[in-house]
C-alpha cells in the first residue's frame, strides 16, 4: 500500500523544500511547505496518504472531503496574505493523487462541494496574479486532478510509467462503457484522449513541459536541478498570462480552438 | 400544478427557449454549423450535430444573457471535447463582455454524467476550462445553475455546479461527485448499492441537497417555477461569499463529525443542521 514514506508527492515535497517545516493546523493528508525558487518565496502544496485519515475512504492519498476543503483554506489564505503585495507568491501544486475519495459519507456530505472549494481557490489564485504551477510527479486522476492541479497556469509532468492522467480508473471505465478492461486498453491505445500514459496525454497540448527524470522515486540532485530550472521558467511564463489559453495549441485539441473561434465570431 | 408545464420534460433547446425572454432566442454553433465530435465516429458511436450542447444568446428580463443547456439524452449529457468547449467558450466570452462593461448574465442547465469516457482526457480538460470560466465570470454577475433532472449532475460537472453562484434543483434532480455504479465498483456494494434507488435519492437527491444547504432553491417541476427561482437568484446579485469559499464552516463541521458510523439521512441532517460558529 502507498504510504506517506513512498508517496511521490511526499518525496518531491521534501526534495523541493528541504527541511522546511510543514504548515500546522491542517489535516495530515494536506502538506504545505514554503521554499525558495530563484531567491523568491514559493508555497508548495501536496496531498499525501494518511493511514489514520478521519474519513476512512481517503487513506491512500485520495482527495476527499477534508482534503478538498483544506486545499481551499490554504490557497485562499495565501491569496489573502498577498492581497496587498504587488508581486504574488508562486503556488506549486505537487501532484500525485490516485483519485477522489469514493464513499457513502463522501457523497452524503458533499464531496463535490469540497472539490469545488479547492478548484475554485486555485482558479482565484491564478486570477489574482499568483503563478500557479502543477507538477505532476505521479497520478493525476479525474476529480482529484480537477481539485489539485488542473487550474494551474502551467502543467509540467514527468515522462515516466508511474505518471497517469485520466478521467476514470480502468476498472470503472470498463464497467461504465460496457467493455472488458482488455478491450478498453486496446481501444485506449489508438485514441489519444483515452490513453492512460503520459506520452499520449502530452499530444493533447495540455502540458507545457514533459521531463525525463532519471529516478522519480528517489530523485538525484541532477533530477532536482532539472525540475527547479523548469519551475523557474514556468513561474516567469505564468506571470505573463493568467489564462489557460496556452493549452489550446495542439493538433489533437484543434476542435477546442475551432469552437472558440466560431463562438467568438457569432457571439 | 397543471397550470405550469413540466420543465423536466423539455429538451435542452426548449429549456433555453423557456428561460430566455420570448422572441430573443438566438442559438450559437447550432446543428447547421456541424461542429461534431471528431472522436466518436472512430469508436463506432454516431455523433450529433450539436454534440449535445445548446448555447443560446438572448435576454432575460430585457438584459443580455446566455443560456447554456446540456442535452441529457445524447450520450447521457456527457462532456466531450466539442460540447465542453462550447460551454467553456460561451462562459469565457460572457466574462469578457462583463469586463468590457457589457453586463451579460449566464444560466446553465446541467444534465450530465460528467466526462464522456470516449473522449476522456479532453472531456476532463474541457471541464477544467469550465471551472476556470465560472470562477472568472461569477466575480461580475451571478452564474445560475439549474439541475432539473432526470439525468442529474455528476463527475467534474458536479464541481462546476458547486462553483455556481446559485443552484436550483427539483426533486427529480440528483447532484453528486461520483455516480453510484462507480462508487460500488471502487468501494463495494456494502458502501454503496447502486441498484437501491431510494437509498441513492436519500443521499444525493434534490430534496436532501436543499435540506443540507448545498443548493439554494428546491422548486416544483414547472417552467414558471424554475423561471421564478432563476429570477430570484439573478435579483440577489453576486453573493457576499460563494459557497465554494466557505471552507471554515465546512471544515469545522466535517472535522468534528464522528465517522465511526456509516452515513444515513439522520447523520446528513445532523452534520448540516447545527450552526457552527
Amino acid at each position: 500500500m502507498m504510504t506517506q514514506s513512498n508517496s511521490r508527492g511526499a518525496i518531491w515535497l521534501e526534495k523541493l523544500a528541504p527541511n522546511a517545516p510543514r504548515m500546522s493546523g491542517l489535516c495530515p493528508s494536506v502538506q504545505v511547505a514554503d521554499g525558495e525558487l530563484n531567491g523568491e518565496s514559493v508555497r508548495f502544496i501536496a496531498v499525501v496518504p494518511d493511514a489514520n485519515n478521519h474519513y476512512p475512504r481517503a487513506v491512500k492519498g485520495e482527495v476527499g472531503l477534508l482534503e478538498g476543503w483544506t486545499l481551499a483554506k490554504v490557497v485562499n489564505e495565501t491569496i489573502d496574505a498577498d492581497a496587498n503585495s504587488d508581486v504574488k507568491r508562486p503556488i506549486i501544486a505537487v501532484i500525485d493523487v490516485p483519485s477522489q475519495a469514493y464513499g457513502r459519507r463522501e457523497e452524503a456530505f458533499g464531496i463535490h462541494q469540497a472539490l469545488a472549494g479547492a478548484a475554485g481557490a486555485y482558479a482565484k489564485a491564478r486570477l489574482a496574479g499568483h503563478p500557479v504551477i502543477g507538477l505532476i510527479v505521479g497520478k493525476a486522476m479525474s476529480g482529484a486532478f480537477l481539485a489539485h492541479g488542473y487550474q494551474a497556469n502551467r502543467l509540467i509532468a514527468f515522462n515516466d510509467q508511474g505518471v497517469l492522467v485520466h478521467a476514470m480508473g480502468k476498472d470503472s471505465a470498463a464497467r461504465i462503457t460496457l467493455r472488458t478492461v482488455e478491450a478498453l486498453e486496446k481501444l485506449a491505445a489508438t485514441i489519444p484522449p483515452m490513453a492512460y500514459d503520459v506520452s499520449n496525454y502530452a499530444t493533447l497540448g495540455l502540458l507545457s513541459d514533459l521531463l525525463n527524470i532519471s529516478n522519480p522515486d528517489a530523485p538525484t540532485d541532477a533530477d532536482l536541478a532539472q525540475v527547479l530550472i523548469i519551475l523557474q521558467q514556468s513561474v516567469r511564463d505564468a506571470r505573463l498570462d493568467p489564462s489557460l489559453k496556452n493549452r489550446l495549441g495542439a493538433e489533437n485539441r484543434r476542435s477546442s480552438a475551432l469552437v472558440r473561434e466560431r463562438m467568438r465570431a457569432s457571439w | 400544478m397543471r397550470n405550469d408545464r413540466s420543465f423536466i420534460e423539455l429538451r435542452a433547446r426548449e429549456r433555453a427557449h423557456a428561460l430566455l425572454d420570448e422572441g430573443s432566442y438566438r442559438e450559437l454553433l447550432d446543428p447547421f454549423e456541424g461542429i461534431m465530435s471528431p472522436w466518436l465516429p472512430q469508436q463506432g458511436v454516431v455523433p450529433q450535430s450539436d454534440d449535445g450542447m445548446v448555447v443560446a444568446r438572448g435576454t432575460i428580463n430585457g438584459q443580455s444573457a446566455v443560456v447554456i443547456a446540456i442535452e441529457g439524452t445524447f450520450q447521457g449529457g456527457s462532456m466531450g471535447e466539442v460540447s465542453g468547449a462550447k460551454m467553456a467558450a460561451a462562459l469565457e466570452l460572457a466574462a469578457e463582455d462583463n469586463r468590457n462593461g457589457i453586463p451579460t448574465q449566464a444560466v446553465l442547465c446541467l444534465e450530465t454524467g460528467g466526462v464522456r469516457l470516449q473522449e476522456a482526457n479532453l472531456g476532463l480538460a474541457a471541464i477544467a476550462d469550465i471551472h476556470a470560466a465560472i470562477v472568472d465570470l461569477r466575480r461580475y454577475t451571478p452564474v445560475v445553475g439549474i439541475v432539473a433532472g432526470t439525468v442529474g449532475c455528476f463527475g467534474g460537472m458536479s464541481i462546476a455546479a458547486a462553483l455556481c453562484s446559485y443552484l436550483i434543483v427539483t426533486r427529480e434532480a440528483r447532484l453528486g461527485l461520483n455516480g453510484p455504479q462507480v462508487i460500488e465498483q471502487e468501494a463495494g456494494i456494502e458502501e454503496y448499492d447502486s441498484r437501491d434507488r431510494p437509498f441513492i435519492w436519500s443521499m444525493t437527491g434534490g430534496e436532501i441537497r436543499a435540506e443540507s444547504g448545498l443548493v439554494d432553491a428546491l422548486v416544483g417541476d414547472g417552467i414558471n417555477a424554475v423561471k421564478a427561482a432563476m429570477n430570484d437568484a439573478i435579483a440577489k446579485g453576486v453573493p457576499a461569499q460563494d459557497r465554494s469559499d466557505k471552507y471554515e464552516e465546512y471544515l469545522a463541521r466535517l472535522t468534528q463529525f464522528d465517522t465511526r458510523q456509516q452515513a444515513d439521512t439522520a447523520q446528513i441532517k445532523q452534520l448540516f443542521a447545527r450552526e457552527v460558529k
